[in-house]
């Protein structure tokens, strides 16, 4: 403790925020009587330049060394008065904040009880500060190589922004190859731009990148580490390939004789146990499933190896391990889709014509089960297509929220009927929700094309007719709101808009990278206006769908946004470690480990040798768990230290 | 056209009396297409939400009374609207308020429920009647556990049947069980349902007051309607009991190995799911079960079943008023038993009985299909 503490303290008035409630007179009054406080001041604006300036000139004429500010909540100013204090040559942290806004003057509404309690929360501030001791901010470098994980649009987008800068990104896809949904995709709202013709070109530029290490069927296993500097494993599955032999030439694929449900065809058609998803596959290297190949299940057949000219076909190959250290993390895993059987009254499963969006999507694409011709199961054309919105969205028996891309989808679908058939479209809708630029204007060109919207949420399709046009059609019910009448609409398909939805293995992607899920289950931002690419771990950051829905354009932007921010770490250096964690005394540590197994945040280490634990101050979030358990006392935190805490209860107590 | 205004005063009153939910309603249309009128008139449950919000109900509407509360329309919401409360509050407006006019059956078993205790107007005093040759004994202090039959089953000659099955059965599994009589009225959740919310009060007041002085702490019903209002409706009133419905109390009793199938029954049966006891309390599997477990049973499912079972059209008071034949849901509902190919129609609940039996005699089908509840089947098999 230095010679004598000199506490300086302001009552801030808010404008009335505070003012109107508590007697700011009274408590500043309190508070010069208190013991070491050297002066006391109000001031209608703390934060403002004024309000800061006088604390940086009562530091120096007065020679202050604790600064009390008795105002809002620390989130929105601690910071502001911390810098004002170090502008002025005090340590930052000899500064503590009382809240009298938020726990104070906006949640009493008595004046006397407000005052009385402002006084007692300044009191604490007070009696807190006095034990405050001066803290040192860390720095530590940032690797400037990124992980990108999901190679999808979003995956894409980051990885390419990252590596056109010159800085190293491992990109990491579970699937044989990158692509995500987009691929699956014919065209794009609203432009109509062929997915493929606009998204394969970047696919190349991320296979032949010099700057992207591409790891396809692959998997991130261990995520360990802080900002700046984290250690990840990536299991790249076994292809049973060779990749530096393999010349894609595709014999092996045509001669398998085993044939598996296509999942890039949402199960339209077959694929062979060897494959690659789709023609455009980067990497172009086919990939053995282990799970539908006869070699693996009964020993036998083997004819890809047979007829390998370039002899890649390796049975014997193993998942190989890779290990790699990265400065930032960027999540892009994407979404997958609402199974509708579970609405049993939609016929989805049960009737032949009744398909996901996703598998329309397939069927229309020119390289697609049909070739791209929009057909029924039974090979005939359709007539009548039915489109059913909010299929598991904006229903709290499934998903609450809106799925964002549907109406749009719908009305490309609508189109692209329009364009190949002749036959009558019909939209069941709740609302058109046609938000972007071009959008609206969309929607205008398909009323121009003749589509006919019906307002109503569908209550059953059916093949029960109850008429001569009816039969062996299905019959999509509902009520036209507009009309005020229930209209029973005979079509030959049914395509359901579904809902987009969080990974089925979302929870586990969250507990791997340390990351928290909305009550959606998609991955939590930072701040939903404010900060919508960061998460609350430093350095991990998402984008594209895998955060919640949304289109290609909004996901293009959020890739775009969290390379600039893993870039502005990369160029920076070096990132800021907030000094109030934890420490161990290690002459106190009796090696019982207890705090090891409660670190949420795998901060602490153990010293085999010396027989103690050590917290890593990077990891360290300073939450307490480990300082209350610990049975030595050992552990103490900065910033929050027994003394610290008991005089502030003391003040408060009295 | 006239133009119209929202009635904030109207709309005041609906959420006084229940029917707040109505503000959720974003106007999709499910409930309309959901509903079972809608297959043969037009009903449009939407638009009904729409005025509640505004205000704008016409109370002298027929339409007041049309709803069945078979729960189709909540179950399919997708904002949790619970149309069925919304009703209900509508209709406690026109009984209390005096607005609108209540049809002239439902006012006739009114009188009936208040003045004798029950909606058919047969004398209170012999409540007990139907168990008299039976050697039914009274509930007292410590019997495990309460019988206690819907009026119908007590008063309606061609229902007691199912109340005489229970009691069989009840005895053959050596059940340790007792009936009250005259002390005890209509469970009212019927009478609640149609907006006579003081008269359920009342009910409620009385059969709580008996049952507490009667030391009942376990209570079967062979109602679903009574399985409702005694769990979920009754503990607002003060009255907690544990409530079993004969579906569940079966299992039971199947499980412990306390009742032994002796008999086969070589009949194709398909089950009802009663409104009130599927889709208002989520029992599907119990019914089934039981059937399941009748050795020669073949189950069969009819088209629309579990959450998608058609009404028969007999809740929320109907049953007391007249529908016109053309309009009857259960005429529907045993054109889909025959497609099946069912040669029995197994039920739970004593309004789908009442009206299937009706049915079946106005379509002439007697030949061809049997309506029985569970507990008569079972009682063939032991």
């Amino acid at each position: 403790m230095e010679d004598k503490i000199r506490i300086g303290v302001y009552i801030c008035h808010c404008g009335l925020n505070i003012e109107g409630t508590v007697d700011v007179n009274a408590v500043t009054e309190f508070a010069r009587g208190l013991p070491s406080v050297v002066m006391a001041k109000d001031y209608i604006y703390m934060c403002s330049d004024p309000g800061q300036n006088m604390i940086k000139e009562d530091i120096k004429q007065l020679g202050l060394n604790r600064i009390v500010v008795a105002s809002c909540s620390p989130t929105l100013h601690e910071h502001t008065f911390r810098r004002a204090c170090q502008d002025a040559g005090l340590n930052p942290y000899l500064f503590e904040m009382a809240n009298i806004r938020e726990h104070c003057s906006w949640v009493t509404e008595d004046y006397g009880d407000a005052t009385e309690k402002a006084k007692a929360l300044v009191g604490a501030a007070v009696r807190r500060v006095y034990w405050h001791e001066p803290l040192e901010v860390r720095e530590v470098s940032v690797n400037p190589n990124v992980l990108v994980v999901g190679g999808g649009i979003a995956g894409i987008q980051a990885a390419l922004e990252i590596a056109n800068s010159e800085h190293m990104v491992y990109l990491v896809e579970r699937e044989p190859s990158i692509g995500g949904h987009m691929a699956q995709f014919d065209k794009t709202f609203p432009t109509l731009d062929c997915a493929s013709c606009i998204f394969t070109p970047l696919l190349s530029a991320v296979g032949q990148h010099p700057y992207i290490k591409l790891l396809t069927y692959s998997e991130v296993e261990e995520v360990s580490g802080f900002i700046g500097n984290f250690k990840v494993k990536i299991r790249k599955k076994a292809r049973y390939i060779d990749e530096d032999k393999c010349t894609g030439c595709g014999v092996c694929i045509d001669k398998c004789p085993w044939k598996v449900d296509s999942e890039f065809d949402e199960g339209l058609a077959k694929r062979k146990a060897i494959y690659t998803p789709f023609p455009q596959a980067v990497p172009n290297t086919p990939v053995i499933d282990r799970e539908h190949c006869t070699y693996f299940l009964k020993g036998t057949c083997r004819a890809c190896e047979k007829f390998c000219e370039a002899k890649a076909i390796d049975f014997e190959q193993e998942d190989t391990i890779v290990e790699a250290e990265v400065g930032g993390i960027i999540i892009a895993t994407g979404y997958d889709t609402f199974d509708p059987s579970v609405i049993t009254q939609y016929g989805y499963g049960r009737y032949d014509n009744v398909l996901t969006a996703l598998q329309f999507e397939r069927i229309s694409n020119a390289s697609g089960p049909t070739a791209g011709k929009i057909m029924l199961k039974d090979g005939s054309e359709p007539k009548n297509i039915a489109i059913i919105h909010c299929v598991g969205s904006r229903d709290t028996n499934y998903h609450k929220y809106c799925s964002r891309v549907c109406c749009m989808y719908a009305l490309k679908y609508s189109h692209l009927i329009k364009e190949k058939t002749s036959a009558e479209v019909y939209q069941m809708y709740i609302d058109m929700r046609c938000f972007g630029k071009g959008y609206e204007e969309f929607y205008e060109r398909l009323s121009n094309e003749g589509v006919n919207f019906i307002r109503g949420k569908v209550g059953e399709v059916t093949d029960l007719a109850i008429n001569d046009e009816e039969k062996g059609k299905l019959v999509v019910v509902c009520e036209d709101t507009l009309l005020g009448s229930i209209i029973r609409v005979p079509v030959d398909m049914v395509i359901l808009c579904t809902a987009l939805e969080a990974h089925s293995d979302a929870e586990e992607i969250a507990r791997l990278f340390n990351i928290s899920r909305s009550a959606d289950g998609f991955f939590l931002e930072r701040h939903p206006k404010l900060d919508p690419v960061a998460t609350t771990t430093e350095g991990v950051f998402v984008v594209g769908c895998c955060q919640g829905p949304k289109d290609i354009p909004d996901t293009v932007a959020q890739a775009s946004a969290a390379a600039a921010r893993v870039l502005a770490m990369i160029s920076k250096g070096k990132v800021e470690i907030e000094a109030t964690t934890a420490a161990v005394n290690e002459e106190l540590c009796s090696g019982c480990r207890i705090c090891e197994i409660l670190c949420s945040y795998k901060a602490i280490s153990f010293d085999e040798e010396k027989e103690v634990c050590r917290v890593n101050e990077a990891l360290c979030k300073g939450c307490g768990t480990c300082g209350a358990a610990c049975p030595s006392g050992a552990i103490s935190m900065n910033h929050f230290k027994d003394e610290q805490i008991l005089a502030q209860i003391e003040a408060l107590a009295v | 056209m006239s133009t119209i205004a929202p009635l904030k005063e109207a709309a005041d009153i609906i959420k006084e009396e229940g029917g707040e939910i109505a503000k959720l309603c974003y106007q999709c249309g499910t409930c309309t297409a959901v509903c079972p009128w809608n297959r043969i008139k037009s009903f449009t449950v939407r638009k009904l939400m729409h005025q509640t919000q505004l205000g704008l109900v016409d109370f002298e509407a027929e339409d007041m009374w049309t709803c069945v509360v078979c729960n189709n329309c909540v179950d399919k919401c997708p904002r949790g609207v619970r149309q069925v409360d919304i009703m209900r509050a509508l209709r406690r407006v026109i009984v209390e308020l005096g607005i609108g006019g209540i049809p002239d059956s439902l006012r006739i078993t009114s009188k009936n429920i208040a003045g004798t205790g029950n909606p058919l107007g047969e004398p209170r005093e012999k409540r007990a009647d139907w168990a008299k040759d039976l050697d039914v004994k009274t509930y007292t202090e410590g019997t495990e556990i309460l019988y206690f039959p819907c009026c119908y089953q007590i008063y309606d000659p061609s229902l007691q049947r199912v109340a005489r099955a229970t009691v069989n059965m009840l005895k053959k599994a050596d059940v340790d069980f007792g009936i009250l009589g005259a002390e005890l009225s209509c469970c009212g959740e019927s009478i609640r349902k149609a907006g006579n919310e003081s008269l359920f009060q009342s009910l409620a007041q009385n059969n709580i007051k008996a049952f507490t002085e009667a030391g009942v702490k376990k209570i079967l019903v062979t109602s679903p309607h009574c399985y409702h209002t005694f769990k979920e409706e009754y503990p607002e009133l003060g009255g907690n009991f544990e409530v079993v419905h004969l579906s569940q109390y079966l299992n039971e009793l199947i499980e412990a190995g306390r009742l032994k199938f002796t008999k086969e029954l070589n009949k194709r049966v398909t089950y009802h799911d009663s409104c009130c006891l599927g889709r208002h309390m989520g029992i599907y599997d119990a019914p089934r079960q039981n059937l399941e477990s009748i050795p020669g049973l073949e189950l069969v499912e009819m088209r629309e079943y579990r959450e998608n079972a058609l009404c028969c059209g007999g809740c929320a008071g109907r049953i007391w008023m007249e529908t016109k034949k053309g309009e009857r849901f259960s005429d529907l509902r045993i054109e889909q038993a025959l497609e099946v190919g069912a040669e029995v129609l197994a039920v739970g609940c004593p309004y789908c009985m009442l009206n299937f039996d009706d049915s079946i005699l106005t379509m002439e089908k007697g030949d061809t299909i049997e309506i029985k509840d569970i507990a008569e089947l079972v009682q063939e098999v032991i």
